[in-house]
């Protein structure tokens, strides 16, 4: 028990960022779904079952008719096909979760990833354990925002527009970090590259697929430069 | 229109479980008994940075440098988080720092 006080006490700060970008988006999502027909409870079967932040607000469409089944789970399967992606990376960090390990696939979200790849744990805090508690307080923080949302959207008393740029504050955040931590940028900068190219030639709504069958060639041709960098870090 | 209820369980479901298989797939195609293919390894070892750049990209993708307030929020707010990152090394510092000046800037400067 002390263990994972510990590890949740850890986990928190690092958190902090995810916890105002999930409530905001999060609320955001809720109101909508209410607009929907959709209350409270569906709000959080939803952030509980599905937990994906962008493809619950694609998932909105759904509920107004006219798409099957099958048409959905193709949609759902090109919106996040970026996650295997991030499953490919987690290969060796999971390893050793054990009974967690079920858990930490299943919350594999953006921001969770990155998290993932970012934080370390204080010396003496087990370090499983402390991935754990990011990823479960960060699908609290999503169900947490989506149920406000349904139930008290419109009474936000400030003007919160805007505060969801503190997700894209955290993605800059770690690549600063990650550019600064490798010497190689060539994986940075085909990241960056790659998807400015395909906005550029397909638009904002449908870069991601081309943008990830992008970034696997650029890296499989930089594989070679990329095998020394590993053996010299 | 209210959603029948069933249905209504049933998108959720199909969605839920789509998902989870996108997250899954790595993990079932490599399993941790069996050793991975060492490019399989060195593929996951280059992919966050290169995901996290696309990530960014993705965040700022509703930006239109054309028209005002030509994307210049977005741009003075992510050069103050990575100044502020390089500077003080303090996750959330950058963090609140750019998410208030983009607040300030959206909400009175380029409102």
């Amino acid at each position: 028990m002390r263990k994972k006080k510990k590890a949740l006490k850890a986990a928190f700060p690092h958190t902090i960022p995810v916890l105002l970008g999930y409530l905001f988006i999060g609320i955001a999502f809720g109101i909508l779904l209410r607009d929907k027909g959709l209350g409270a409870g569906w709000a959080a079967l939803m952030s509980t079952l599905i937990y994906a932040g962008s493809m619950q607000f694609v998932a909105l469409n759904f509920f107004s008719g006219g798409w099957s089944l099958a048409s959905i789970a193709l949609m759902t399967l090109m919106v996040n096909l970026r996650h295997m992606f991030y499953g490919l990376s987690m290969l060796d960090a999971f390893k050793s979760m054990g009974r967690k390990k079920p858990y930490m696939i299943f919350s594999l979200t953006d921001e969770t990833f990155s998290l993932l790849c970012s934080a370390q744990p204080p010396e003496g805090v087990d370090k499983d354990s402390f991935l754990f508690c990011m990823a479960l307080l960060d699908h609290v923080y999503w169900i947490a925002g989506s149920v406000l949302g349904s139930l008290i959207g419109n009474l936000i008393p400030f003007d919160s527009t805007g505060i969801d740029f503190a997700m894209t504050a955290l993605f800059v955040v770690i690549f600063v970090e990650q550019w600064q931590a490798m010497r190689n940028h060539l994986p940075a900068l085909s990241g960056v590259g790659a998807a400015l190219l395909c906005l550029s030639l397909f638009g904002p709504n449908r870069f991601i697929l081309p943008t990830l069958v992008l970034i696997a060639g650029l890296l499989a041709l930089f594989r070679k430069s990329m095998a020394q960098e590993a053996d010299a870090s | 229109m209210i959603p029948n209820a069933s249905e209504t369980l049933f998108i959720i479901l199909t969605v839920a479980l789509v998902t989870l298989g996108t997250r899954a797939l790595p993990f079932v195609l490599f399993p941790a008994g069996r050793k991975t293919p060492e490019w399989i390894l060195s593929l996951g070892r280059a992919l966050p940075p290169a995901m996290i750049g696309m990530l960014v990209v993705y965040c700022l993708k509703g930006v239109s440098p054309l028209v005002y307030p030509y994307g210049l929020p977005e741009l003075f707010s992510v050069a103050l988080v990575i100044l502020l990152q390089l500077w003080r090394h303090n996750t959330l510092i950058s963090i609140c720092g750019g998410t208030a000046c983009y607040m300030l800037l959206i909400q009175m400067v380029f409102s």
